[in-house]
């Protein structure tokens, strides 16, 4: 690890001051960044711990929305009782991810900002255009299981690891930062990240040395919800494609739709085109097949990631069915 | 810094690289935590920071100063065994043992957090006890790994602690 000089922040406002210099990153679980560092993959110059503000709350907003503070553990988050009862796809998506261990440490900040897992990202004797912008891209003819097949670039395959990311993209979440200069900026969530093109090194919106300071849930969507990860292991693995949905049906017809993606691609996935294949149909094979077409309509496999089309299009069928199953009166 | 290990208050002066588990292992010879992966993947360096199980290779010591840490060798000892060390003992939850620290203290970590009504993936939605079966045991100890494949026995040692204490 190379060194670095070591800060600890006490407000939001020292936190954006001390990461004006050059080379900074805020430290919160450090459970992604100190993985990168060790590899060199990460070289910060300074490390700025946010650990110490305060933005450990999730307090219920008038609206029937959650302000959750971006330090939040994510095991603190699943367990919340509001989150439990109202959100329980979030709940489900954070339970799923990583391990006890890890979520007593992630935070919902960091979990935001974790970056890919796409093993030659991690291999510094490789060509990434991630990590080495304009080296090239290693993946796209290499081994890519775990990568892509939606918002791909020629530069970059990367998938976005998160599914707490997911979850919250389903639930329409507002990301609320501090910028350099002091000022309050509230992005959508589907705003934050940005995908590959020729730029696949920058991965959001913000600036360097923004904070992010909370995630704003609006009042939960109607319907039932769910988060399904499929992977290679039962437990304690990334996924290789995973649902976060929130469905609702009346009268026979689907009224309302949210749907967001994770492991097929490099970033949170959303389409509106999925959700408008769906609302007003009569639940069933026919809509459901419609809504995987609008999803995988542009989606390409690169070769070991081919088996993710047919995947996502059968958990996608399968969570569908999951969602509009009616429930024995 | 000053950093308070399982009771005792140490003054150290490290390097700000250097993670919790280097400071244990190395600076302060309590090498009961151990170095598998040092990238938070197989869970051998699990410790409790003011209670919580944490993987100590994922975390700098500078940013612990004034925290409370307990590791393996704060659980119990020799004579007076933690009741979790028992169990593993009883039910040979362990070959080589070079997982067992890490497992212990994340089932420490894990049974307060089903104390606390955390639910885990395979929980029952809704519920706020948990019901300690074998699954769940599974699913919450799944970031620890074992090359032995000690598995089942670790299951029977974590259920019978489980058992006799809730
Ligand atoms: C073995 C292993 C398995 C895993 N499995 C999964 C999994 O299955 N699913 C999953 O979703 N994740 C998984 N993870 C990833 C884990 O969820 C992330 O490492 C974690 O969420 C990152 O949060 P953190 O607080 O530790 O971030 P840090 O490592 O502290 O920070 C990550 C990045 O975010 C920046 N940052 C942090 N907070 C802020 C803020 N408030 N404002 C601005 N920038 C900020 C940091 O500068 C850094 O660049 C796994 C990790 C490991 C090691
Ligand atoms: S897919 Fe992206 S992260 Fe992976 S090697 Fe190519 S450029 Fe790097
Ligand atoms: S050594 Fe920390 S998780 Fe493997
Ligand atoms: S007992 Fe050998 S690794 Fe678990």
């Amino acid at each position: 690890m190379k060194t670095f000089d070591y800060r600890r922040a006490d407000s939001p406002a020292a936190a954006v001051g001390a990461a004006a210099a050059a080379r900074t990153r805020y430290i919160a679980g450090g459970t992604n960044l100190l993985d990168l560092m060790k590899l060199q993959i990460e070289t910060p110059e300074r490390l700025v711990d946010i650990n110490r503000l305060d933005l450990h709350d999730v307090e219920d907003v008038a609206d029937g929305g959650l302000r959750i503070g971006a330090l939040v553990p994510n095991s603190d988050l699943a367990a919340h009782p509001a989150v439990r009862e109202r959100y329980p796809l979030l709940s489900s998506a954070l339970l799923a991810g990583a391990s006890g261990q890890l979520r007593n440490k992630a935070t919902t900040g960091g979990n935001l900002l974790q970056r890919t897992r796409c093993y030659y990202f991690y291999d510094t004797a490789t060509r990434c255009n991630k990590r080495d912008p304009g080296s090239g891209c290693s993946a796209r003819e290499g081994v890519n299981r775990i990568l892509a097949v939606l918002g791909t670039s020629d530069q970059c395959i990367a998938s976005h690891p998160s599914d707490m990311a997911v979850a919250m993209r389903a639930l329409e979440a507002t990301i609320v930062t501090l910028t350099p200069a002091g000022a309050t900026r509230r992005l959508a969530i589907g705003e934050l990240y940005r995908l590959p093109g020729d730029t696949p090194h920058i991965e959001t919106v913000l600036e360097p040395g923004e904070l992010i300071t909370h995630v704003e849930l609006p009042p939960p969507p109607p319907g039932r919800q769910l988060y399904r990860k499929v992977r290679d292991r039962a437990s304690y693995a990334f996924a290789l494609v995973s649902v976060a949905g929130a469905v609702a049906v009346e009268a026979g017809e689907i009224r309302a739709a949210r749907l967001a993606f994770g492991g097929i691609g490099t970033m949170p996935w959303r389409d509106p085109a999925v959700e408008a294949a769906l609302i007003g149909q009569a639940p069933g094979r026919p809509a459901f097949e419609a809504a995987a077409d609008a999803l995988l309509r542009d989606a390409r496999g690169h070769g070991s990631n081919d088996f993710k089309l047919p995947l996502a299009r059968r958990t996608l069928v399968a969570c569908l069915a999951e969602l509009t199953r009616e429930t024995g009166r | 810094m000053r950093i308070r290990i399982n009771g005792d208050t140490h003054e150290v002066d490290v390097d700000v690289r250097t993670s919790l588990l280097d400071l244990l292992r190395e600076h302060l010879g309590l090498t009961g935590s151990k170095k598998g992966c040092d990238h938070g993947q197989c869970g051998a360096c699990t410790v409790l920071i003011n209670g919580r199980r944490i993987n100590s290779c994922l975390t700098l010591a500078v940013m612990h100063d004034d925290d409370e840490i307990v590791t393996i060798e704060g659980l119990g000892s020799p004579a007076a065994l933690h009741p979790l060390q028992a169990a593993f003992v009883r039910h040979d939850g362990f070959q080589c043992g070079y997982c067992t620290p890490g497992q212990i203290c994340s089932a420490v970590g894990m049974l307060d957090e089903v104390a606390k009504g955390w639910p885990s993936l395979v929980s029952e939605p809704g519920t706020d006890a948990v019901a300690l079966t074998d699954e769940e045991i599974r699913e919450r100890m799944s970031g620890n790994l074992c090359r032995c494949s000690a598995y089942p026995n670790i299951v029977d040692a974590i259920r019978d602690v489980a058992g006799a204490g809730a």
